[in-house]
């Protein structure tokens, strides 16, 4: 009986989080669409979430390149296919590592830092405090980070698939002796449209999801500093799930026969 | 008081799971004047003010503004009722992400749109109101200390002219000369804009200052209220305990023994 009773609390407990979540989503959506847009405040967030996380997606794209690279070349020498490596490391960074990896390393950036942000608002009564102002926490708060978070996921990696096909064509022209011209022939003749179109739209799902967390989390954080801290880890925790989760959904709908 | 109450508390409940926390409240503000609500911690003082200010939705009961029902207000109109309110939180509840004037004259750029200059001319106005000059305006609040802070807290609860404001433990962890300031700015601040005000404090000597009428909450009740000069002749067990700073009497502390 005990055991029962463990396990429907848990399940019950599993549904009135996504039943909140699901209610914290439709409400931060509808502020991200209806007017007023405070631009100055999704500029900043944009600085925030796009400018200062170029460095740490640059290099994260950088080397997952030129792993990728010598892991292809050295795996595909088993059946003599080593040719094929331009063309696995541009599918491999556009589709799947680019957008998955842009997307754990900026919920580990800025996830965290939203959280703990809006977290430090709530429990010093900084949100209460714009409600005394006349000003929806939603508008001013979620819906720049929202807004900011899926548009400029995409751009970083845009940016980052750029990096990490460079840092490929490093490796496979300075140590595993590729032609420079073949090596981008070979990258480019085979990639297609749908490759980067793919991994753009999971970044902007990416984005969507790490400021949602980091909103969320903290938005509803609870009990000082603990609190805040809880919420941080849950921001990151929960994002870098779900970005897995959706990595899987997002594929399924773009490339299953 | 022989208009209608500028602000009406009837009947209000609120829980927290098992623990009650107001049990019926009723107590009535009139237009223009000064009440300050008195009591030990944890007795729902501060719930009391959320639930005025709509930050915590009360389980049942009435509280009305200028004889408008808030209870289910829509935001808009929320939003709207509250252009007209300033309140002044315990730990001044600056944003840290902005200035000392972006944060006075936040209420006037967001809720009422007007140009930043103007706002900033405001806002330095206001400031010099609660005695700061206008280089402080340019500071972050993290620059400033705690007697500070709540100055800041009061220009930017009297930026708009609001014709009610709250205060919620002006006085809470300031030293008792800066507590006494920030008691007297409040009397001129209210004065000047002929607000009606309602204060929460367990500060004797702020009460005192700053009350026309007093209440004291006990226990999610009202048990007593009157005029300020009343509060020491009272017979009322509870009220004269806390009053005088008893450890003997009705009100036991909940103190588990070492």
């Amino acid at each position: 009986m005990n055991f029962v009773t463990a396990v429907g609390r848990v399940v019950l407990g599993f549904f009135a989080a996504t039943g909140r979540l699901s209610l914290f989503t439709a409400h931060a959506v509808r502020h991200c669409v209806q007017p007023p847009i405070y631009p100055r405040l999704v500029a900043r967030q944009m600085m925030s979430i796009g400018y200062y996380s170029l460095p740490v997606v640059g290099l994260t794209a950088l080397f997952t390149g030129m792993v990728l690279a010598l892991q292809i070349h050295s795996g595909s020498s088993r059946f003599n296919a080593e040719g094929a490596v331009a063309t696995i490391v541009v599918i491999g960074i556009t589709r799947e590592l680019g957008p998955v990896l842009a997307g754990l390393m900026v919920a580990g950036r800025v996830g965290a830092a939203m959280a703990a942000e809006i977290g430090t608002m709530r429990v010093t009564e900084q949100i209460d405090a714009l409600t005394t102002l006349s000003t929806n926490p939603f508008k001013y708060l979620i819906a720049p980070r929202l807004l900011a978070g899926a548009t400029m996921l995409p751009l970083l990696v845009f940016v980052g698939d750029i990096i990490g096909v460079f840092g490929g064509y490093l490796i496979g022209t300075t140590k595993l002796g590729f032609n420079s011209s073949t090596y981008l022939k070979n990258t480019f003749d085979f990639l297609q449209t749908v490759d980067v179109v793919s991994g753009l739209v999971k970044a902007c799902a990416f984005g969507f999801i790490v400021s949602l967390m980091g909103c969320y989390h903290g938005y509803n954080s609870r009990g000082g500093a603990q609190g805040v801290g809880r919420a941080t880890t849950s921001a990151v925790v929960s994002a870098s799930v779900l970005i897995l989760a959706f990595d899987y959904v997002i594929t399924e709908l773009f490339f299953a026969k | 008081m022989s208009e209608s109450p500028k602000i009406s508390l009837r009947d209000v409940h609120k829980s927290f799971g098992d623990k009650v926390v107001l049990d019926g409240i009723d107590l009535d503000i009139g237009d223009g004047e000064s009440v300050v609500v008195i009591g030990g911690s944890g007795t729902g003082k501060s719930v009391m003010l959320k639930c005025i200010l709509g930050l915590i939705a009360p389980e049942r009961g009435s509280v009305k503004v200028e004889g408008v029902e808030t209870m289910g207000m829509a935001t808009s109109e929320r939003e709207k009722m509250m252009r007209r309110i300033g309140m002044l939180f315990q730990g001044s509840a600056l944003f840290d992400s902005l200035t000392v004037w972006e944060n006075v004259a936040f209420g006037l750029i967001q809720a009422q749109h007007l140009p930043r200059p103007q706002a900033k001319e405001i806002a330095v106005a206001k400031l010099a109101q609660v005695g700061l000059g206008a280089e402080v305006g340019e500071l972050n609040p993290a620059a400033l200390s705690g007697g500070m802070q709540k100055r800041v807290a009061l220009a930017r609860a009297i930026a708009t002219d609001p014709e009610i404001i709250f205060f919620d433990e002006p006085t809470t962890g300031l030293d008792p000369i800066m507590g006494d300031v920030i008691n007297d700015l409040i009397i001129k601040c209210v004065r000047e804009l002929g607000a009606t005000a309602l204060s929460i404090t367990h500060d004797m000597a702020s009460a005192r200052k700053i009350a026309d009428r007093v209440a004291m909450i006990h226990k999610g009740h009202i048990i007593w209220q009157g005029h300020v000069a009343e509060i020491d002749e009272t017979t009322n067990a509870h009220v004269h305990q806390f009053v005088n700073g008893l450890a003997e009497g009705p009100i036991q502390m909940e103190v588990l023994a070492p």
